[in-house]
This record gives structure tokens, sequence and C-alpha cells, in this order.
């Protein structure tokens, strides 16, 4: 790219190129999301983590593309799970494979680790909101690090945190009380953290509560899993059970 | 007669750059100590996300750094002062004084004046006599060198309860650590009561000439 214009005039600035948005720019792009897919759900266990996003991408209140799956998995260290627009994820898992190649073609044996990850794209997320060009994105970053499991979220502005327990959307008002409560119960009770078998339960349980209430959610989902030697995605549907329905009283 | 209904044009969610992840500071200094606390909840509108993020971040062994506003911005700030103290250090081969890290700081902030960062900072410290030092900002970067703060979600809450207590202090009846530290303390449990952006645990540094010495506190957690 070229630094300096060739149409340089003496006492006139010169230009540089792309200086990043013009006011044009923001009034022109709404920015906001087109595809956009619902909640993810994470939970940390004794020896891993695991999270859950169903594969429906919704075309404002269509149920637009039923099969898109949204679980990635980086390596072997790390597990990603993203919400929001589906065309921002497909663009950052664009970039991840691709850092994952070059490292891999390295051939030195080291591999990007969670909270690498966690904090590259913490980066690029405020340096896009920065610019008034957001990816419309909320990510979970999921993997074991140092024999430590590692949950952290990052949102469309940059907003980083890492917790045992993280859910995004309507996930963040329905299933994560369900989350923290479970969680909290087995440390009370047994002064420990969940078994693996109790986290897949508990976020199969909670996605069953969004299906009934999360108008954008969807029967089909994956549950992603990664201890510190082994990573695997499950694609579940579930069984739903509308004799509940009847015990909704009203709208007769 | 127009019985076409105009609906409007879609309307475009404009893009908010900024959110208010709540969380409070409270900061005194005294004569050869300055303590400074946060509490731990990061939250957006009616959600927490999560319970356990200290808003302290220690820049030397003795300056420790107070953030609350916009948690993206903070993050970024924060991460830039550090990366600017460490080129000091390998620069000059010393630490840099709180009293520069002070004017580092304003310079930052003021530096995006006009996209600012939305970050309430207070930063405490030891200055070169080992007295206690403390300096408040705004978001643009006014510094005001204080003896007692409070900043974040709770700030109007704790001020006038600081003000009130050392407010009228002396330099003859100056306030003691311990005297600090349970008016940190009541503070947060106040503000606990009044504001749902302030709870779960307050973290606070004291900060002596022999190092930081720090604590937490439990506060409610609803």
């Amino acid at each position: 790219m070229e630094f300096v214009s060739q149409n340089w005039i003496p006492g006139n600035f010169k230009s540089v190129p792309d200086t990043g948005r013009t006011a044009h720019d923001v009034v022109q792009h709404g920015w906001t999301p087109i595809t956009t897919t619902t909640s993810v759900l994470g939970v940390v266990f004794e020896s891993g983590v695991a999270l859950a996003a169903d594969t429906l991408t919704s075309y404002g209140s269509m149920a637009c593309f039923q099969n898109n799956p949204r679980i990635l998995t980086v390596n072997q260290n790390i597990i990603v799970a993203a919400a929001g627009e589906y065309s921002d994820y497909q663009f950052i898992r664009d970039v991840v494979e691709e850092k994952v190649r070059t490292e891999k073609s390295l051939n030195d044996g080291i591999s990007m680790k969670p909270k690498a990850l966690h904090t590259w794209l913490s980066r690029v997320l405020y340096n896009r909101r920065t610019k008034m060009k957001p990816l419309w994105s909320t990510f979970l970053v999921a993997g074991v690090q140092n024999d430590v499991p590692f949950l952290g979220e990052i949102d469309k502005l940059g907003t980083a945190f890492v917790d045992d327990q993280i859910a995004s959307g309507y996930g963040a008002y329905l299933a994560l009380p369900l989350m923290r409560k479970a969680i909290d119960e087995k440390r009370e009770k047994f002064n420990s953290k969940l078994t693996k078998d109790e986290a897949v339960d508990l976020l199969k349980k909670c996605m069953e509560v969004l299906y009934y209430r999360d108008a954008r959610s969807h029967d089909k989902y994956q549950i992603g899993i990664i201890t510190k030697d082994s990573v695997e995605v499950q694609n579940l549907a579930l069984k739903p059970r509308w004799e509940v329905a009847k015990l909704v009283q009203g709208y007769e | 007669m127009d019985t076409i209904i105009d609906r409007g044009a879609p309307k475009a969610r404009n893009f908010e750059p900024y959110a208010s992840n709540g969380g409070s500071i409270v900061a005194i200094s005294g004569k050869d100590f300055a303590i400074v606390a946060s509490d731990t909840r990061l939250s957006e509108g009616y959600m927490i996300y999560t319970r356990k993020q200290s808003k302290l971040f220690q820049l030397s062994d003795k300056s420790v750094l107070g953030c609350t506003g916009c948690w993206c911005d903070t993050l970024s700030l924060t991460n830039i002062i550090q990366s600017q103290l460490k080129s000091y250090l390998y620069d000059h081969n010393t630490i840099m004084q709180p009293n520069s890290i002070a004017q580092l700081l304003s310079t930052l902030l003021y530096s995006r004046r006009f996209f600012p960062y939305y970050v309430y900072n207070v930063l405490a410290g030891l200055d070169n006599n080992g007295e206690g030092c403390l300096y408040s900002y705004d978001p643009v970067g006014h510094c005001e060198k204080v003896n007692y703060t409070a900043g974040g979600s709770s700030g109007v809450l704790m001020q006038p309860f600081l003000d009130s207590w050392l407010g009228k202090r002396t330099a003859d009846n100056p306030v003691t650590e311990e005297e600090a530290l349970s008016l940190v303390k009541d503070a947060f449990t106040a503000a606990g009561e009044r504001d749902i952006y302030t709870g779960d645990e307050v973290v606070y540094n004291i900060i002596k000439k022999d190092g930081i010495q720090t604590g937490v506190v439990q506060l409610r957690k609803d």
C-alpha cells in the first residue's frame, strides 16, 4: 500500500491510507446484526469446561438456517462458542483457523492456549468497537491451561472477563441462575466442583429451559467438552415435553 | 385520505460503544500508608457478569490503580499504562514514581478527549517521602491530589460519608490505618445496601513501605 499519495500537492496535507472511519461511514452502516444466533452457555467442571449452543441462525424472527454449528474446536487446548451475528463469527473463525495453520506450519510443538486467545479476541473486538465498526458477537473461550480449566467471555465491545459459569443473551437471565445454583450447591455440600457428567446434564437442562422460553432458540444443539487430554463436540437434540404446555393457564 | 399505516423506516439499532459495568472505588491516604479498595461485581443492566472481578491494578510495589466505569475501556487503559511503565523501567532502570504515573495517566486520558475512555480512576501510592498519596480523575484526564476519595457507581453515596468523617481532619490528627480500613469497610457495606451495581466482595490494598497488603471483605451477593 502506498503511504503517500501520488497526487500530493505541496502545502496540502498528505493523505494517509485508511484512517479508519469517516462521519459518512457511521451514518451509512447502522451496524445492526442481520443473521443472529441466541445464547451460549459455558460451565467449568473439575477437569475441564463444557460449552453449549444451539444450531439455529435466525433472520429476524424467521428460523432461517437450522444447522449452523457455532462451537469451534480451535486446537487441542481451546474450544470457542459464539453468539450474535453469524457472519462475524465466520469471519473470526477464518482468522483463528489461519492463525492455527500458521502455528502448525512452524512445527515447533507450541500451540495457542485459551488465555492467549481470550486476550487476542478482546483486543480484536475492542479495536473494532473503537472504529465504530463492531463485530456483533459474544465469544466464550474454553480450555485447560496449566492443568487449570479456563472459561472466559468477550462481548462486542471488548468487555472481557473470566468466571466458572457464563451465559450470554437470554441465557444470562434464564440459565445462569440455574448454573450458579448447581455450582454453589455442589460447593457448599461437597466442597467440590461439578463432575463432567453433572456439568453436561446441567447444560442439557439449561438448553431445555431456554428452548421453552427463548423464542429464538432451537431443539438441535451442540455441547463441546474440553479436558486436559480430550476435545469433543456432541450433536444433540431435545426431546421436548409439551405436556407442560397445559400448565400454562389463561390463554385458552 | 391516508389509509396506509406508516410503520416508519426499519429502526437501525445504533451502535453504542460504551457500557456501564458498575463497580466502586474508595481510597484513603495517611501519613505512611495509602489504602485503595474496590468491589468485585462486574455487571451491566440487570445482569451480573461475574462476582469476582477486582478493579484494582497493581502498577508497581508502591502504586495501585483503581478503575471503574466501562470495563472494555478499563482493560485497554490499564494495558497501555502497564506497557508504558515497562518501557520506562527498561529505559531508566527505575520504576516510575506515583506522581509521574499520575501525570502519565492524565495525559493518556486526555489523548482520547473526543472519544474518551469512560473510566473513573483513582491512583494510590507512596510518594518519594514515603507518605501516602492519592490522585482522583475524571474520564477525560482532570487530575486532583486528594486525601480521600470515592468513585464509581456508588461514589455519590460514599463521598459524603467520607466527607463527614475525614473532611475536617488536620495534620495533628491524621487518619490511622485501622480507622481508614474500617471506614472503607463501612462505606462499602452501606453502598451495597443501596446500589445494585456494588456488591459481592470488597478487595483492598494497603500500600506501605514494606509492601502491599491485600484483603477481602464479603458484601451482600443479591
